[in-house]
C-alpha cells in the first residue's frame, strides 16, 4: 500500500508527528489547555490529549468565537495539535488555524482513512499538499 | 485568486499594518476555499468574545492602526457597570479580570466597532436585506441572516469577521454563491414543536443531523423569531451550520424542490419527539434542586422577558434569576414596568452580558437550570452545570428552588 497521499492546503506549514483519529467532530474549547485531554461528555476522543499530535477529525463544531480561543489557549500552554487533517472544512475552524499558524489540510485522498491508525508518524506538507506515512 | 490592484496594496502593508494582516489572513482564507476574487461588504457583526484570542487579536490590530471600513456591531463580553456593583461576583473575579474587560472595549473602541455588546444584531440593531453580502460572526446570527432575512454572510470566525470589517471586503465563496445555498439533507420533523423550547432541542440535533444545508419540513406553524434565534444558536452548539431552509417560511424555501435546487437530498432524517426527549436528557445536569436561574443565551428579546415576568409577578423567588439582556431590552424593561416586577420577586435583569464569562465564576460548583443547552455547554469549562428545560419549567424551578 502507498505511503503518499495528495491532499489540499487549508492552512500552510510542514510538520511531522504522531496521528490521533477521532470520528467526531472537535470544539477546541473543550479540551483542557493544561493537558491537552478532550474533555466533552461522550466525546469519541474524550479524555485523550490532541497535544502536539495530527488530529484526523470529520470537522470543526461550535460558536464562531470558541475554536480560536481554544487552540490559542493549547499554545500557550504548548498543548495544541501540530496539524489538521479534516474532512468538511468550515470557515470557522480554517480561519482560526490561518491565524493560530496551524498547518490544516482536507481532500484527502480516500486510502489514506484506511491507511493509518491511532500512533502512526505521518508528515503533514500543507504546503506541497501532500502527507506522508513515516511509521506505522 | 485575483486581486485588483487596490486589493494589492493593503496586503503589501500600503494601507498600514492592521490592514495587511487583515488582508493576509483573508487571502489565506479565500485560498483555502477556493475562491476567485474578493467582494465588498456593506455589513458586518464581530462575535468579540473577551476571551484571550479575542482580546489578543483586536489589540494586535488596533496596535497596526487599523481602522474598520465598516463598523461592525459587536458581542457582549460582561458589563462592568453590573458586575463591578455585585459582591459575590467581584469577589470571584481577578483583577486580571477585570482588566481583560477593559482591554477588550478599548481595543474595540480604538478598531471603531459600534459598541452594542448584544449577540442578537439580526433582531433589531444590525438587519440585513434580502442578498445583501455581508460578514457575520456569531453562532445564532450567521443562520438568522442568511436563511431567515436571505442575505449573504459564511460563517465567519469572530476574528475572520472582525478581518472583514477592517478591509471591507470578504472572499468570494460558499454561501456567498446560489449555488452553495441550495439544501443538502431532507429533514422531516415529526416532533411536535409547540413552543420555542421545541427549537433549541431541534438544533441540537446537529450530530443525527449531519453536515450540509438542512431542509426542515413539518414546521407546520409559523416558528416565533425567539424560534428561529434558538435553532440557529443550538445548530452552531451541537455542530456548523452557516445556513438552514424552513419549507414556506424562509424566503429561499417557497417548496422542497426550490430548497433543493431540483437535486435529490444527499440523507434524509427524521426527528421525533423521542429524540428531542433524549438529546435533552443526554445533555442536562439532573433534576433535583437548584441553586439558581440563568437566561439569556441568546441574549432575551423583549417578549421573553415579559413571560418570565408574568410567571414571578406577585411571587417570592426561591433562587437568584438573572436574565441577560441588551441594554436596549433592559431600558424597554424599566419603561414597560417589567423589570420592577421581576426585581420585586427576587430577580434581576443583566444588561451587556455573555454566559461564558469570568463574571459568572461565583457560581462555580452550584447548579443552575436555563432554558439554553448553548449556555449550558460552554460554561462547563469554568465548572458551570446547568438542568436544561423549558423557560416556563425553569421559572416553576426558580420559584421552588428544586425541578422534578
Amino acid at each position: 500500500m502507498k505511503d503518499k497521499f495528495l491532499c489540499h492546503k487549508l492552512s500552510e506549514g510542514v510538520v511531522e508527528g504522531e496521528v490521533l483519529i477521532s470520528q467526531d467532530d472537535i470544539c477546541y474549547y473543550l479540551v483542557d489547555p493544561e493537558t491537552g485531554n478532550v474533555i466533552e461528555n461522550g466525546h469519541d476522543i474524550e479524555g485523550q490529549s490532541v497535544s502536539q499530535k495530527i488530529v484526523v477529525f470529520p470537522s470543526g463544531k461550535g460558536s464562531s468565537v470558541v475554536q480560536a480561543d481554544g487552540l490559542y489557549q493549547l499554545l500557550m500552554k504548548n498543548n495544541a495539535p501540530k496539524a489538521m487533517v479534516i474532512k468538511n472544512p468550515d470557515t470557522v475552524l480554517v480561519t482560526s488555524g490561518i491565524i493560530m499558524e496551524v498547518p490544516m489540510v482536507d481532500k484527502v485522498e480516500e486510502q489514506f482513512y484506511q491507511r493509518i491508525k491511532n500512533g502512526d508518524i505521518v508528515r503533514v506538507d500543507a504546503n506541497n499538499g501532500e502527507i506522508i506515512v513515516v511509521r506505522n | 485568486m485575483e486581486l485588483t490592484k487596490s486589493e494589492q496594496e493593503m496586503l503589501e502593508g500600503k494601507h498600514g499594518e492592521g490592514v495587511a494582516l487583515a488582508m493576509k489572513v483573508q487571502v489565506a482564507t479565500g485560498e483555502a476555499f477556493g475562491a476567485a476574487r474578493m467582494v465588498p461588504i456593506t455589513r458586518a457583526h464581530v462575535a468579540l468574545s473577551n476571551q484571550d484570542a479575542d482580546t489578543w487579536f483586536a489589540e494586535k490590530l488596533a496596535k497596526a492602526g487599523a481602522k474598520c471600513k465598516i463598523a461592525p456591531t459587536v458581542n457582549p463580553g460582561f458589563s462592568l457597570a453590573y458586575f463591578c456593583g455585585h459582591c459575590q461576583s467581584q469577589q470571584a473575579m481577578t483583577a486580571k479580570d477585570i482588566d481583560m474587560m477593559r482591554r477588550t472595549h478599548n481595543a474595540y473602541k480604538q478598531l471603531g466597532a459600534i459598541l452594542t455588546y448584544n449577540c442578537t444584531p439580526y433582531l433589531g440593531s444590525n438587519i440585513p436585506q434580502f442578498k445583501e453580502i455581508i460578514g457575520f460572526s456569531e453562532s445564532s446570527a450567521t443562520p438568522y441572516v442568511n436563511s431567515v432575512w436571505g442575505a449573504r454572510s459564511n460563517r465567519e470566525s469572530s476574528l475572520s469577521a472582525l478581518c472583514a470589517a477592517i478591509t471591507g471586503l470578504v472572499p468570494e465563496y460558499g454561501l456567498l454563491l446560489d449555488e452553495n445555498r441550495k439544501g443538502d439533507i431532507l429533514v422531516e420533523v415529526q416532533a411536535d414543536m409547540d413552543n420555542d423550547f421545541a427549537y433549541q432541542m431541534l438544533g441540537y440535533m446537529g450530530k443525527k443531523i449531519g453536515p450540509g444545508i438542512p431542509v426542515f419540513i413539518g414546521l407546520t406553524k409559523r416558528p416565533t423569531p425567539e424560534a428561529l434565534m434558538n435553532l440557529g444558536a443550538q445548530l452552531n452548539t451541537s455542530g456548523a451550520y452557516g445556513m438552514y431552509h424552513i419549507v414556506g417560511v424562509t424566503p429561499e424555501a417557497p417548496t422542497v424542490e426550490v430548497a433543493f435546487g431540483d437535486k435529490e437530498p444527499a440523507r434524509k432524517v427524521v426527528i421525533t419527539n423521542q429524540d428531542l426527549r433524549e438529546i435533552r436528557d443526554a445533555i442536562s445536569h439532573a433534576p433535583g434542586r437548584i441553586d439558581y436561574a440563568l437566561f439569556g443565551c441568546p441574549h432575551f428579546s423583549i417578549n421573553q422577558i415579559q413571560q418570565v415576568a408574568n410567571l414571578v409577578q406577585g411571587k417570592k423567588l426561591a433562587v437568584d434569576l438573572w436574565i441577560m439582556t441588551s441594554a436596549n431590552n433592559k431600558y424597554l424593561a424599566e419603561r414597560m414596568g417589567i423589570k420592577e416586577i421581576i426585581n420585586a420577586a427576587g430577580g434581576d435583569i443583566v444588561e451587556e452580558t455573555c454566559t461564558d464569562q469570568p463574571c459568572w465564576h461565583f457560581l462555580k460548583g452550584k447548579v443552575g437550570i436555563t432554558d439554553s443547552p448553548k449556555l449550558a455547554y460552554y460554561p462547563k469549562k469554568r465548572g458551570l452545570e446547568f438542568v436544561i428545560r423549558d423557560i416556563d419549567t425553569c421559572v416553576q424551578a426558580a420559584l421552588k428552588g428544586e425541578v422534578e
